[in-house]
Formats: C-alpha cells, sequence, structure tokens
C-alpha cells in the first residue's frame, strides 16, 4: 500500500469540506462518535452538515468557513490518503500554499452554476507554480443544473482553454455533487452519461509520480552522529533523508558546496547495513575518508552534480503582512542548510488570476512574483522543476522569526 | 526507477518521522520527548532509536505523571528508560497542586488531565526546554488536524491556531523567542490503524493494558470505566467484572476501556479496522464540550 496526499482547493461555498465529508462518510472511514457529534450540531437542507467534520476550530464553526488547513486521513484497501483541506479565501492563499506544497494531486473545485471564476485561475496557477503533478477538477453541484452534460461540457471547455498557458501536466474531469454523493464514492444514476470513473475510483487508480523518483542522487546532511563510545569509538555517520535517486556503498561522492570527494563506505539504519538506499529513506552514511562534512551540506553522487551558486533567481509567494522590498535581508532554509539571504531584485509580480506580469516596487501578502536573490554561502540546488526537494526554500524573517515566503528555484 | 524502489506507507512515514526527530536535534538547544507510557511515545522512542543510534538519544525522555497512571504502564515506563540506558525525568503533578499553583477538580468525575499543563510548562521552565516532542496524531481529533508538526506556542505554552506559521514541502522552521517553545509531532500523519500496524511490523514491546484481561469496572455515560482508588464510587454505581482492554491509555480517571477480547496484535488490528467508534471516543476528557481539545491547547496542553 502506498500513499496519496492530495489538497482540495476552490471558492467558499464550493463545497470542498463537504466533498471531503462525503468522501469519508461514503468511504465509511466516518466513526459512529464523529456522526453523532456532527449530528448533534444540526442540518443544513435537512442533511447532516458534512462541512462539520473537518472544521475543527471555534472560529471555522462560528463562521461556516475554513480558515487554516486541516489534514484528514483516510484509506480504502488500495491505498492510504492525506487530504490537505485548504480555504478558499484569497487572504488564505498561503494556507492553500502550505497544502499544496506537499501535494502529489489537486482537486480543484468548480460550481456548475458558476464555471470557473477568478479563485479558479487563481488556484490553478498555484498548483501549476508548486508543479503537482496531477489535476483533477469536479465540477461540483450538478445537481443544481438538472445533471446537464452541456454544462459540465462547457466548463470543461472553458478550463482547458486557460490552463493552455499553465504548466499543468495531467489534468481530469468530473462531475459531482457533493452534498448528494453523486460520482464521489460510488457511480451516479442520475448522470447515466458519465462514462468515468468515480473521484474515489479515479484517486485509488492514479499512478503517483514524484520528482523524488528523478535519478539524480541528493543527500541532505541532517546530522553527524559520533557516538565517541568504547563501541563505537570511530563511528562518525552523516545522518540524513534521501532527496531523490538511489545511493549505493562504493558510490563516488561530492560534498557541496566544499566540493571535497570520498565514497560511500556504508549506509546504514537501526536494523543493520545495506547496499542501496533511495528517496524517501532517512539512513546514515559513512565515507571512506574523514572529510569535513556538516549539517547543511549535501552529499551527491560525483558527476551528477547540482548547480552551486550564490547568485539564485526564484518565484516566491510571499507571506507575510509586512510587504518584501528589495534590499531586506532574510534567512533562506534549503534543504537542512541556513544561510543569510537579501533580496536583489524583484523582477515583476503575477496576477494569479490572469497570468499577466507587472512591474512593482514591492511584494505583498499572497503575492507571487520573480526575484534574484544573493545569499552569503553557495547554496547547492536543482531547478524545482527537476526536484522539489532541493529546489524549494523558505525565507525566515530574523526579526520576528516567522516564515515568510514560499520559493522555488529556477 | 522502477516499482521496486517505492517505499510502503508505513515506511514512509517512518522515515518522515526520523527526518523530523533529526530536525529537531540539529534545530534546538535543548529539546525534551515528552514520555506518557503511551502506544504514541512508545512508538515515539522506537523512532528515536532509528534516528540516533548507534549515538544516545539528543534529549532526554520527560513523564508528567499525574497521579492517576495505570501501575502498568508507569512499570514499563520505568523498563524502557533502563532498556535504552535513555535518561528520564518524571515531574508530578501532586507537587503543583501541593504547591497551590495547580487546583483539583471537583464533582462527579474530577480529572487531572486539565492541570497536567500546569506541571508540564513548570517543567519547560524548569529545564529551560525550547522543544518538547509529542505522540500527538492529526486524526485523533479535529483541532489536532488543524496543527503543525512544528508547532510555536507563547511563553504562556499557549497555541494561536490563528497565527499558524506556513509550513512547507519538508522544511522546517523551529526559529524562536527566548521563553517560546514549540511542540513537535513527528507522528501527525500517521493513523491509530498506521501506529499498530507499525507496533506489528516492528515487534514493539506494550504494556499489558492493552491487550484483553479481567477487570473490575463500572459504567459511566455509556463507558467502561476500571475501578480504581482514584474515582469515588457512590450507590448507583455497580461494579462489575469484565473483559476489557485499553485502546488508549491515559489517566485512570480519564480512560475508559472496551470490551474485548483482543490479545494479540492481529486480534487488535482486527477489531480497530471494524470499529465505529473513534480512539478519543473512549477519553470523557475530549466529551465535554466541542471545543475541548482546541481550548486545552490554547490552555498549554500539549
Amino acid at each position: 500500500m502506498d500513499i496519496l496526499r492530495f489538497i482540495t482547493a476552490g471558492s467558499v461555498d464550493d463545497g470542498k469540506s463537504t466533498l471531503i465529508g462525503r468522501l469519508l462518510y461514503d468511504s465509511k472511514s466516518i466513526f459512529q462518535d464523529q456522526l453523532e457529534a456532527i449530528e448533534k450540531a444540526g442540518q443544513v437542507n435537512g442533511q447532516i452538515n458534512l462541512a462539520l467534520l473537518t472544521d475543527g476550530l471555534k472560529a471555522e464553526r462560528e463562521q461556516g468557513i475554513t480558515i487554516d488547513i486541516a489534514y484528514k486521513y483516510f484509506s480504502t484497501p488500495k491505498r492510504k490518503f492525506i487530504i490537505a483541506d485548504a480555504p478558499g479565501h484569497v487572504q488564505y492563499t498561503r494556507n492553500m500554499v502550505t497544502g499544496a506544497s506537499n501535494s502529489d494531486l489537486a482537486i480543484i473545485l468548480i460550481d456548475a452554476r458558476k464555471g470557473v471564476i477568478e479563485q479558479t485561475y487563481r488556484h490553478s496557477y498555484i498548483v501549476s507554480l508548486l508543479r503537482i503533478p496531477y489535476v483533477v477538477v469536479c465540477i461540483n453541484k450538478m445537481d443544481l443544473v438538472d445533471f446537464s452534460e452541456e454544462v459540465f461540457l462547457n466548463i470543461q471547455k472553458q478550463y482547458l482553454e486557460f490552463a493552455k498557458d499553465l504548466d499543468l501536466k495531467s489534468i481530469h474531469f468530473l462531475p459531482i455533487s457533493a452534498l448528494n454523493g453523486d460520482n464521489v464514492v460510488d457511480l451516479s444514476t442520475s448522470m447515466p452519461w458519465w462514462k468515468g470513473k468515480s473521484l474515489l475510483g479515479f484517486l485509488e487508480g492514479i499512478e503517483i509520480h514524484t520528482e523524488e523518483e528523478s535519478p539524480a542522487p541528493r543527500f541532505p546532511v541532517q546530522n553527524v552522529i559520533r557516538p565517541q563510545t568504547t563501541e563505537h569509538h570511530d563511528y562518525r555517520g552523516y545522518a540524513g533523508q534521501i532527496r531523490s535517486g538511489h545511493f549505493t556503498v562504493g558510490d563516488s561522492i561530492t560534498v557541496l558546496p566544499s566540493g571535497l570527494k570520498s565514497k560511500i563506505k556504508a549506509i546504514d539504519t537501526y536494523a543493520g547495513s545495506i547496499n542501496t538506499a533511495y528517496a524517501p529513506m532517512s539512513v546514515a552514511i559513512r565515507l571512506e575518508d574523514e572529510i569535513d562534512v556538516s549539517r547543511g551540506d549535501m552529499l551527491v553522487v560525483t558527476g551528477q552534480e547540482p548547480t552551486t551558486s550564490q547568485d539564485l533567481e526564484a518565484h516566491i509567494c510571499w507571506m507575510d503582512q509586512k510587504a518584501m522590498t528589495p534590499g531586506s535581508k532574510y534567512l533562506l532554509r534549503q534543504t537542512t542548510n541556513a544561510v543569510k539571504a537579501s533580496i536583489r531584485s524583484l523582477e515583476y509580480r503575477v496576477e494569479t488570476s490572469t497570468h499577466e506580469k507587472k512591474e512593482q516596487a514591492s511584494l505583498g501578502l499572497n503575492e507571487i512574483g520573480k526575484v534574484t536573490i544573493r545569499t552569503a554561502k553557495p547554496v547547492a540546488y536543482d531547478p524545482y522543476s527537476k526536484i522539489r526537494g532541493t529546489g524549494s526554500f523558505v525565507l525566515v524573517d530574523e526579526g520576528t522569526n516567522q516564515t515568510v515566503a514560499a520559493g522555488m528555484l529556477l | 526507477m522502477t516499482d521496486l524502489h517505492r517505499l510502503s506507507h508505513l515506511d514512509q512515514l517512518e522515515s518522515e518521522a526520523i527526518y523530523i526527530l533529526r530536525e529537531v536535534a540539529a534545530q534546538f538547544e535543548r529539546p525534551a520527548l515528552l514520555f506518557s507510557g503511551g502506544k504514541d511515545s512508545i512508538c515515539l522512542v522506537h523512532l528515536a532509536l532509528k534516528a540516533f543510534r548507534p549515538g544516545k538519544f539528543p534529549f532526554p525522555l520527560v513523564h508528567i505523571d499525574t497521579g492517576h497512571n495505570f501501575d502498568e504502564a508507569l512499570k514499563f515506563r520505568d523498563n524502557l528508560a533502563e532498556r535504552t540506558g535513555e535518561k528520564l525525568i518524571v515531574r508530578y503533578v501532586q507537587d503543583s497542586i501541593d504547591q497551590g499553583k495547580a487546583v483539583e477538580e471537583k464533582g462527579k468525575f474530577p480529572s487531572r488531565n486539565a492541570i497536567q499543563a500546569v506541571t508540564l510548562l513548570d517543567t519547560i521552565a524548569e529545564f529551560k526546554f525550547d522543544a518538547c516532542i509529542g505522540g500527538a496524531r492529526r486524526d485523533e481529533e479535529k483541532a489536532r488536524a488543524k496543527e503543525r508538526i512544528f508547532s510555536v506556542r507563547d511563553e504562556f505554552g499557549s497555541w494561536d491556531p490563528k497565527l499558524q506559521r506556513p509550513e512547507l514541502w519538508n522544511i522546517y522552521n523551529g526559529k524562536i523567542h527566548v521563553g517560546e517553545n514549540v511542540r513537535v509531532f513527528p507522528i501527525s500523519n500517521w493513523t491509530e490503524l498506521d501506529v499498530w500496524e507499525y507496533i506489528r511490523k516492528e515487534k514493539i514491546e506494550l504494556p499489558s493494558l492493552y491487550f484483553s484481561h479481567q477487570r473490575e469496572i463500572v459504567w459511566r455515560e455509556d463507558l467502561v470505566f476500571p475501578v480504581s482508588k482514584f474515582i469515588s464510587l457512590d450507590n448507583t454505581d455497580k461494579v462489575e467484572t469484565r473483559t476489557v482492554r485499553f485502546r488508549t491509555v491515559g489517566d485512570m480517571t480519564c480512560t475508559a476501556a472496551v470490551e474485548s477480547e483482543a490479545n494479540s496484535i492481529d486480534d487488535i488490528i482486527r477489531e480497530i479496522q471494524i470499529s465505529r467508534t473513534t480512539e478519543r471516543g473512549s477519553r470523557l476528557d475530549d466529551k465535554r464540550s466541542e471545543a475541548a481539545m482546541e481550548d486545552r491547547k490554547k490552555g498549554g496542553y500539549f
């Protein structure tokens, strides 16, 4: 069994929480006591309010909106699912980026009565920017448009038209009614024209491709394990999680950014030493030579080195109330590395609902733009489009300690 | 890469948890692992062995003892500390009560669950812990489903759900100001079933409480409660002997048992797979109100 991580995106009242509630309810992943608790809380249009399953905060239940991501879990005999239920409001874009950063798939909800709206563009742009491999566009509330195939096909056409400009690899469409459960877990009898799978059938069936399977081997060092006991007097293991590719005992290794070289002597796990380790395993690697390696360094296979540079280009999503102005300094965290960085220039801001590039002086909360960055020390990285695990970073404001930006390296 | 190079869901969850534990070790000066003697924190200790052996843990195990624990859980705790050779720190809620810092609840079902937070916050202050690793899972409760893996708490230990840091990819930001601390939840993405399947796969030892045994019980609000010196019985309570086990282990005053014949891990997994109630359904502390957990977390509970 494997894990599929997905995010749900859509505008307020498009029915995201209801859809998740329906997925859990119809796949029998809701427990009796949870059901009793939401039944007690009242009904909507004569049905239990499935949205209450995900809106876990008092303020959310009071206002009937989703403020922050809720993570929900369910499994079928085929797969374990982790759902990031992200809020739809524009002011919570940063929370959507948070949920999207770990997802293999995005469900974008569209209200069948409204068709593609500004939020659909915005969410699709974020999904494209974060390079989520699969998009499933669920056209919801089909019950309110008489389950019309024509309405469904029109929205599909409209979506594909604007998605031409986006970097979306795989787009699928589904007509559903989350409230009634049509085509969510079970196929609908009201839409005999639909010959595809139900949403759950689709989620169970797709093959997960992740950049972690990209062959270039990357191993950022987290800690150095040095017991210094009599039994393990000379033990020096570099602990970390393999971000991509695989490593085998005997591989020639280059340490970045120093460029020092050695070979893999052993790959250790608690259960014993192994010959080959691959992403995303957490292991400890020992080298043949006593060279200087510490947290933040990256072990790569010699000949397959990534770029190492102090000048970076990236798309960033700004996540702080205080706007970013070029010249400001931050702490850049990429893999296990933390390095001081200053933003040299803001090349443009992207209007997420139209994809237009606009010149402006600073980047405000929830805005996305392209920047150039200078770091205090060289950083080893891959383009985000190649390896998510080494091409992503965050910026931390050292005054407030807040995470103020999510970045994707070019 | 071929499909041979794909980790199972348990291996993926394990690798993620080891990575998080190692991030705690690297990013904090004085972390601690909050150990309760329950199955989730026992898994955390096992994951720490995987993350740091052949080295020592870069943190002590810390138990906030409410004084209402099951004897089996305490014995297990002490054995585990001895077996691993890791440092165990125990602080007592009774001391907080004696010092007048915490006030014991009154009423029909008094519990020390909430005042545990007082002792925890004092312990954090005493040792200047900057990170506390806990075994909470997001599937347990709806407020927990909202919480980040690195959850920043202010100097009062309080969680503000509206001011959580964005948490992107697997880059964790553990930067805090003096006096603040971070609660870290390495098994956030595990479900109850994942934990049991992991225990089976790794052959992890557990206290006998989790397996079926005969025990004196009373019924409280449709829940099976263990009879102990910590609960007061009146003439409406009828003591019976039943075959039970515990699905979750907390205080004797707030953890209900379930009637069960399951006495092996396989039996337990089968039982959970067909169960129609949540693990927390047997915790009276969560049934107090819609927002019981959220309110406790705002008060410094972990």
